[in-house]
Protein backbone atom coordinates (compact mmCIF):
# COMPACT_ATOMS: atom_id res chain seq x y z
CA UNK A 1 0.00 0.00 0.00
CA UNK A 2 2.79 2.40 0.91
CA UNK A 3 4.50 1.41 -2.35
CA UNK A 4 1.62 2.81 -4.31
CA UNK A 5 1.48 6.04 -2.36
CA UNK A 6 5.20 6.49 -2.76
CA UNK A 7 5.15 5.86 -6.50
CA UNK A 8 2.07 8.04 -6.85
CA UNK A 9 3.65 11.00 -5.05
CA UNK A 10 6.87 10.81 -7.06
CA UNK A 11 5.33 9.92 -10.42
CA UNK A 12 2.50 12.41 -10.34
CA UNK A 13 4.83 15.07 -8.93
CA UNK A 14 7.38 14.75 -11.71
CA UNK A 15 4.77 14.55 -14.47
CA UNK A 16 2.98 17.62 -13.08
CA UNK A 17 6.27 19.48 -13.04
CA UNK A 18 6.75 18.65 -16.73
CA UNK A 19 3.56 20.46 -17.56
CA UNK A 20 3.74 23.52 -15.36
CA UNK A 21 7.43 24.23 -15.71
CA UNK A 22 8.47 23.62 -12.14
CA UNK A 23 11.25 21.17 -12.90
CA UNK A 24 13.83 23.37 -11.24
CA UNK A 25 11.89 23.45 -7.98
CA UNK A 26 11.39 19.70 -8.17
CA UNK A 27 15.02 18.89 -8.71
CA UNK A 28 15.87 21.10 -5.75
CA UNK A 29 13.12 19.44 -3.72
CA UNK A 30 14.64 16.00 -4.24
CA UNK A 31 17.83 16.89 -2.43
CA UNK A 32 16.33 19.23 0.12
CA UNK A 33 13.85 16.50 1.02
CA UNK A 34 16.64 13.97 1.44
CA UNK A 35 18.64 16.38 3.54
CA UNK A 36 15.66 17.18 5.73
CA UNK A 37 15.06 13.48 6.33
CA UNK A 38 18.65 12.83 7.39
CA UNK A 39 18.58 15.86 9.66
CA UNK A 40 15.40 14.52 11.21
CA UNK A 41 17.00 11.13 11.83
CA UNK A 42 20.03 12.71 13.45
CA UNK A 43 17.72 14.72 15.63
CA UNK A 44 16.06 11.48 16.61
CA UNK A 45 19.34 9.95 17.81
CA UNK A 46 19.53 12.13 20.90
CA UNK A 47 15.86 11.67 21.68
CA UNK A 48 15.96 7.91 21.26
CA UNK A 49 19.13 7.35 23.25
CA UNK A 50 17.84 9.54 26.05
CA UNK A 51 14.35 8.09 26.36
CA UNK A 52 15.39 4.48 25.90
CA UNK A 53 18.01 5.00 28.62
CA UNK A 54 15.53 6.54 31.04
CA UNK A 55 13.01 3.89 30.16
CA UNK A 56 15.52 1.17 31.01
CA UNK A 57 16.11 2.62 34.48
CA UNK A 58 12.37 2.83 35.09
CA UNK A 59 11.98 -0.74 33.91
CA UNK A 60 14.73 -2.15 36.11
CA UNK A 61 13.59 -0.28 39.19
CA UNK A 62 10.00 -1.33 38.72
CA UNK A 63 8.74 2.24 38.40
CA UNK A 64 7.37 1.51 34.95
CA UNK A 65 5.01 -1.10 36.35
CA UNK A 66 3.67 1.38 38.89
CA UNK A 67 3.29 4.06 36.19
CA UNK A 68 1.41 1.89 33.76
CA UNK A 69 -0.70 -0.02 36.26
CA UNK A 70 -3.88 1.93 35.55
CA UNK A 71 -3.64 1.38 31.81
CA UNK A 72 -2.68 -2.25 31.96
CA UNK A 73 -6.17 -3.82 32.10
CA UNK A 74 -7.25 -1.76 29.09
CA UNK A 75 -4.09 -2.61 27.16
CA UNK A 76 -4.46 -6.31 27.86
CA UNK A 77 -7.91 -6.20 26.30
CA UNK A 78 -6.79 -4.12 23.35
CA UNK A 79 -3.87 -6.43 22.63
CA UNK A 80 -5.25 -9.90 23.35
CA UNK A 81 -2.46 -11.63 21.42
CA UNK A 82 0.30 -10.28 23.60
CA UNK A 83 0.99 -12.10 26.88
CA UNK A 84 0.50 -9.55 29.69
CA UNK A 85 4.03 -10.14 31.01
CA UNK A 86 5.77 -9.93 27.63
CA UNK A 87 8.22 -7.03 27.18
CA UNK A 88 6.09 -5.83 24.23
CA UNK A 89 3.31 -4.98 26.68
CA UNK A 90 5.67 -2.80 28.71
CA UNK A 91 6.68 -0.85 25.62
CA UNK A 92 3.09 -0.49 24.48
CA UNK A 93 2.09 0.87 27.87
CA UNK A 94 4.93 3.35 27.96
CA UNK A 95 4.13 4.40 24.39
CA UNK A 96 0.53 5.14 25.36
CA UNK A 97 1.58 6.89 28.58
CA UNK A 98 4.08 9.10 26.76
CA UNK A 99 1.46 10.02 24.16
CA UNK A 100 -1.05 10.90 26.85
CA UNK A 101 1.44 13.19 28.53
CA UNK A 102 2.13 14.92 25.23
CA UNK A 103 5.70 13.59 25.09
CA UNK A 104 5.60 12.71 21.41
CA UNK A 105 9.33 12.26 21.12
CA UNK A 106 9.39 9.82 24.02
CA UNK A 107 6.52 7.87 22.51
CA UNK A 108 8.38 7.20 19.25
CA UNK A 109 11.26 5.02 20.55
CA UNK A 110 8.86 3.09 22.80
CA UNK A 111 6.55 2.48 19.86
CA UNK A 112 9.40 1.22 17.68
CA UNK A 113 10.58 -1.09 20.45
CA UNK A 114 7.04 -2.36 20.88
CA UNK A 115 6.72 -3.14 17.17
CA UNK A 116 10.06 -4.97 17.24
CA UNK A 117 8.93 -7.11 20.17
CA UNK A 118 5.62 -7.80 18.43
CA UNK A 119 7.53 -8.93 15.39
CA UNK A 120 9.28 -11.54 17.52
CA UNK A 121 5.88 -12.70 18.77
CA UNK A 122 4.76 -12.96 15.16
CA UNK A 123 7.52 -15.47 14.25
CA UNK A 124 9.65 -12.70 12.74
CA UNK A 125 7.39 -12.39 9.75
CA UNK A 126 7.72 -9.16 7.79
CA UNK A 127 4.02 -8.52 7.69
CA UNK A 128 2.08 -6.46 10.19
CA UNK A 129 0.34 -8.45 12.91
CA UNK A 130 -3.01 -7.60 14.39
CA UNK A 131 -1.46 -6.02 17.48
CA UNK A 132 0.87 -3.86 15.38
CA UNK A 133 -2.08 -2.43 13.48
CA UNK A 134 -3.86 -1.72 16.76
CA UNK A 135 -0.80 0.11 18.06
CA UNK A 136 -0.61 2.09 14.81
CA UNK A 137 -4.27 2.98 15.17
CA UNK A 138 -3.66 4.33 18.66
CA UNK A 139 -0.64 6.32 17.54
CA UNK A 140 -2.03 7.84 14.36
CA UNK A 141 -5.09 8.94 16.28
CA UNK A 142 -2.63 10.32 18.85
CA UNK A 143 -4.48 10.18 22.14
CA UNK A 144 -3.13 13.37 23.72
CA UNK A 145 -4.22 15.15 26.85
CA UNK A 146 -2.07 18.27 26.49
CA UNK A 147 -1.17 19.38 22.93
CA UNK A 148 1.90 21.36 24.01
CA UNK A 149 3.14 22.47 20.56
CA UNK A 150 -0.22 23.88 19.56
CA UNK A 151 -0.54 25.77 22.84
CA UNK A 152 2.93 27.25 22.36
CA UNK A 153 2.07 28.45 18.83
CA UNK A 154 -1.20 29.99 19.99
CA UNK A 155 0.66 31.78 22.72
CA UNK A 156 3.11 33.14 20.16
CA UNK A 157 0.30 34.67 18.17
CA UNK A 158 -1.09 36.40 21.23
CA UNK A 159 -4.10 34.26 21.99
CA UNK A 160 -6.20 35.44 24.91
CA UNK A 161 -6.65 31.84 25.99
CA UNK A 162 -4.00 29.61 24.40
CA UNK A 163 -5.14 26.50 26.25
CA UNK A 164 -8.86 26.84 25.54
CA UNK A 165 -8.48 24.27 22.76
CA UNK A 166 -7.40 21.57 25.23
CA UNK A 167 -11.01 20.54 25.80
CA UNK A 168 -11.96 20.39 22.15
CA UNK A 169 -8.73 18.57 21.33
CA UNK A 170 -9.37 15.91 23.97
CA UNK A 171 -12.88 15.30 22.65
CA UNK A 172 -11.73 15.20 19.03
CA UNK A 173 -8.81 12.93 19.82
CA UNK A 174 -11.06 10.63 21.86
CA UNK A 175 -13.43 10.39 18.87
CA UNK A 176 -10.65 9.60 16.42
CA UNK A 177 -9.09 7.06 18.78
CA UNK A 178 -12.40 5.33 19.35
CA UNK A 179 -13.05 5.32 15.61
CA UNK A 180 -9.56 3.96 14.92
CA UNK A 181 -10.06 1.12 17.37
CA UNK A 182 -13.46 0.27 15.92
CA UNK A 183 -12.25 0.23 12.34
CA UNK A 184 -9.19 -1.74 13.42
CA UNK A 185 -11.48 -4.37 14.95
CA UNK A 186 -13.69 -4.30 11.89
CA UNK A 187 -10.77 -4.94 9.54
CA UNK A 188 -9.46 -7.68 11.82
CA UNK A 189 -12.72 -9.61 11.74
CA UNK A 190 -12.99 -9.05 8.01
CA UNK A 191 -9.51 -10.56 7.56
CA UNK A 192 -10.53 -13.51 9.70
CA UNK A 193 -13.63 -14.10 7.62
CA UNK A 194 -11.66 -13.87 4.38
CA UNK A 195 -9.09 -16.34 5.63
CA UNK A 196 -11.84 -18.76 6.60
CA UNK A 197 -13.34 -18.38 3.17
CA UNK A 198 -10.16 -19.60 1.53
CA UNK A 199 -9.68 -22.75 3.60
CA UNK B 1 -2.84 29.16 31.17
CA UNK B 2 0.31 29.70 33.12
CA UNK B 3 -0.06 26.40 34.90
CA UNK B 4 -0.28 24.59 31.58
CA UNK B 5 2.78 26.35 30.35
CA UNK B 6 4.57 25.48 33.56
CA UNK B 7 3.39 21.91 33.28
CA UNK B 8 4.95 21.47 29.89
CA UNK B 9 8.24 22.91 31.15
CA UNK B 10 8.25 20.84 34.33
CA UNK B 11 7.04 17.50 33.10
CA UNK B 12 10.28 16.09 31.69
CA UNK B 13 12.60 17.18 34.53
CA UNK B 14 10.07 15.95 37.11
CA UNK B 15 9.77 12.64 35.31
CA UNK B 16 13.53 12.34 35.31
CA UNK B 17 13.70 13.15 39.02
CA UNK B 18 11.06 10.55 39.82
CA UNK B 19 12.94 7.88 37.88
CA UNK B 20 16.24 8.71 39.58
CA UNK B 21 14.77 8.87 43.09
CA UNK B 22 12.97 5.59 42.59
CA UNK B 23 16.14 3.96 41.27
CA UNK B 24 18.03 5.25 44.30
CA UNK B 25 15.42 3.87 46.67
CA UNK B 26 15.58 0.49 44.96
CA UNK B 27 19.39 0.65 44.90
CA UNK B 28 19.58 0.27 41.11
CA UNK B 29 22.81 1.29 39.34
CA UNK B 30 20.95 4.00 37.42
CA UNK B 31 23.79 5.20 35.22
CA UNK B 32 24.74 1.72 34.02
CA UNK B 33 21.10 1.02 33.37
CA UNK B 34 20.74 4.25 31.38
CA UNK B 35 23.75 3.45 29.20
CA UNK B 36 22.57 -0.10 28.66
CA UNK B 37 19.12 1.04 27.56
CA UNK B 38 20.35 3.93 25.43
CA UNK B 39 22.69 1.76 23.37
CA UNK B 40 19.96 0.80 20.92
CA UNK B 41 18.95 4.40 20.31
CA UNK B 42 21.65 5.24 17.80
CA UNK B 43 21.12 2.12 15.74
CA UNK B 44 17.40 2.67 15.79
CA UNK B 45 17.59 6.27 14.60
CA UNK B 46 20.13 5.52 11.88
CA UNK B 47 18.13 2.56 10.60
CA UNK B 48 15.29 4.98 9.88
CA UNK B 49 17.30 7.06 7.41
CA UNK B 50 16.44 5.21 4.16
CA UNK B 51 12.75 5.08 5.00
CA UNK B 52 12.49 8.74 5.86
CA UNK B 53 14.65 9.88 2.94
CA UNK B 54 12.41 7.96 0.55
CA UNK B 55 9.21 9.31 2.01
CA UNK B 56 10.29 12.90 2.47
CA UNK B 57 11.76 13.17 -1.03
CA UNK B 58 8.48 11.93 -2.48
CA UNK B 59 6.47 14.38 -0.38
CA UNK B 60 8.60 17.39 -1.25
CA UNK B 61 8.58 16.51 -4.96
CA UNK B 62 4.81 16.24 -4.81
CA UNK B 63 4.51 19.56 -3.04
CA UNK B 64 7.04 21.56 -5.07
CA UNK B 65 5.75 20.33 -8.43
CA UNK B 66 2.40 21.95 -7.78
CA UNK B 67 0.68 18.57 -7.82
CA UNK B 68 -0.41 19.03 -4.24
CA UNK B 69 -2.12 22.29 -5.08
CA UNK B 70 -3.93 20.65 -7.98
CA UNK B 71 -5.10 17.87 -5.72
CA UNK B 72 -6.29 20.34 -3.10
CA UNK B 73 -8.15 22.37 -5.72
CA UNK B 74 -9.84 19.22 -6.97
CA UNK B 75 -10.92 17.95 -3.57
CA UNK B 76 -11.83 21.27 -2.02
CA UNK B 77 -15.30 21.71 -3.61
CA UNK B 78 -16.30 18.24 -2.44
CA UNK B 79 -15.26 18.89 1.13
CA UNK B 80 -16.84 22.34 1.14
CA UNK B 81 -20.04 20.72 -0.06
CA UNK B 82 -20.19 18.45 2.99
CA UNK B 83 -19.62 21.41 5.31
CA UNK B 84 -15.86 21.70 5.80
CA UNK B 85 -14.88 25.39 5.98
CA UNK B 86 -12.87 26.22 2.83
CA UNK B 87 -9.96 27.73 4.75
CA UNK B 88 -9.37 24.56 6.68
CA UNK B 89 -9.45 22.13 3.73
CA UNK B 90 -5.72 22.25 2.89
CA UNK B 91 -4.78 21.62 6.53
CA UNK B 92 -7.17 18.70 6.79
CA UNK B 93 -5.66 17.11 3.69
CA UNK B 94 -2.00 17.75 4.56
CA UNK B 95 -2.28 16.59 8.17
CA UNK B 96 -1.91 12.82 7.49
CA UNK B 97 0.89 13.31 4.94
CA UNK B 98 3.32 15.83 6.33
CA UNK B 99 3.72 16.85 9.96
CA UNK B 100 5.95 19.86 9.34
CA UNK B 101 3.73 20.91 6.43
CA UNK B 102 0.67 20.80 8.64
CA UNK B 103 2.40 22.69 11.43
CA UNK B 104 3.40 25.45 9.02
CA UNK B 105 -0.08 25.61 7.60
CA UNK B 106 -1.64 25.79 11.05
CA UNK B 107 0.67 28.66 12.00
CA UNK B 108 -0.29 30.48 8.79
CA UNK B 109 -3.98 30.05 9.50
CA UNK B 110 -3.56 31.29 13.06
CA UNK B 111 -1.49 34.25 11.89
CA UNK B 112 -4.07 35.14 9.25
CA UNK B 113 -7.29 34.66 11.18
CA UNK B 114 -6.08 35.13 14.75
CA UNK B 115 -5.74 32.38 17.35
CA UNK B 116 -9.12 33.10 18.92
CA UNK B 117 -11.13 33.12 15.69
CA UNK B 118 -13.26 30.18 14.62
CA UNK B 119 -10.70 29.11 12.01
CA UNK B 120 -7.84 29.58 14.47
CA UNK B 121 -9.47 27.38 17.07
CA UNK B 122 -10.46 24.81 14.50
CA UNK B 123 -6.94 24.64 13.08
CA UNK B 124 -5.50 24.26 16.59
CA UNK B 125 -7.89 21.48 17.50
CA UNK B 126 -7.28 19.66 14.26
CA UNK B 127 -3.53 19.88 14.61
CA UNK B 128 -3.64 18.57 18.16
CA UNK B 129 -6.08 15.77 17.60
CA UNK B 130 -4.42 13.62 14.95
CA UNK B 131 -0.89 12.60 14.16
CA UNK B 132 0.89 12.35 10.83
CA UNK B 133 -0.23 8.90 9.74
CA UNK B 134 2.32 8.47 6.98
CA UNK B 135 5.18 9.43 9.32
CA UNK B 136 4.04 7.07 12.07
CA UNK B 137 3.73 4.20 9.60
CA UNK B 138 7.09 4.95 7.97
CA UNK B 139 8.96 5.16 11.26
CA UNK B 140 7.38 2.33 13.25
CA UNK B 141 7.18 -0.24 10.50
CA UNK B 142 10.43 0.89 8.88
CA UNK B 143 12.50 0.43 12.01
CA UNK B 144 11.06 -2.99 12.69
CA UNK B 145 11.46 -4.14 9.09
CA UNK B 146 7.80 -4.75 8.42
CA UNK B 147 7.19 -4.88 4.67
CA UNK B 148 3.53 -5.68 4.38
CA UNK B 149 1.54 -3.24 6.48
CA UNK B 150 -1.88 -4.82 6.05
CA UNK B 151 -4.77 -2.56 6.87
CA UNK B 152 -2.69 -0.11 8.93
CA UNK B 153 -2.84 2.71 6.40
CA UNK B 154 -6.59 2.46 5.94
CA UNK B 155 -7.11 2.44 9.69
CA UNK B 156 -4.85 5.48 10.10
CA UNK B 157 -6.50 7.51 7.35
CA UNK B 158 -9.95 6.65 8.62
CA UNK B 159 -8.95 7.83 12.08
CA UNK B 160 -7.70 11.09 10.53
CA UNK B 161 -10.98 11.63 8.73
CA UNK B 162 -12.93 11.06 11.94
CA UNK B 163 -10.57 13.39 13.80
CA UNK B 164 -11.18 16.15 11.24
CA UNK B 165 -14.93 15.65 11.32
CA UNK B 166 -14.99 15.56 15.12
CA UNK B 167 -12.89 18.73 15.34
CA UNK B 168 -15.25 20.62 13.05
CA UNK B 169 -18.37 19.46 14.88
CA UNK B 170 -17.00 20.11 18.36
CA UNK B 171 -15.49 23.51 17.64
CA UNK B 172 -18.69 24.57 15.88
CA UNK B 173 -20.82 23.46 18.81
CA UNK B 174 -18.63 24.99 21.50
CA UNK B 175 -17.39 28.22 19.97
CA UNK B 176 -19.96 29.36 17.43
Amino acid sequence: MVHYIWMFLLGVGIITAMFNGRMEEVSEAIFSGAEEAVALCFGLISVMVFWLGIMNIAKTSGLLDIFTKGLRPAAVRLFPEIPPDHPAMGYILSNITANLMGLGNAATPMGIKAVKEMKKLNDDKDEASRSMITLMALNTASLTLVPTTVIAIRMNYGSAAPAEIVGTTIIATACSTAAALCIDRFFYYRRLRKRKGYT
Amino acid sequence: MNWLNALSLWIVPMLLLTVIVHAALKKIPAYDSFVEGGKDGFQLAVSLIPYLVGMMVAISVFRESGAMELLLDAVEPVLVLIGVPADIVPLALIRPISGTGALGMMSDLIAEHGPDSFIGRLASTMQGSTDTTLYVLTIYFGAAGIKSIGDALKVGLFADAVGVAASIIIVTLLFL
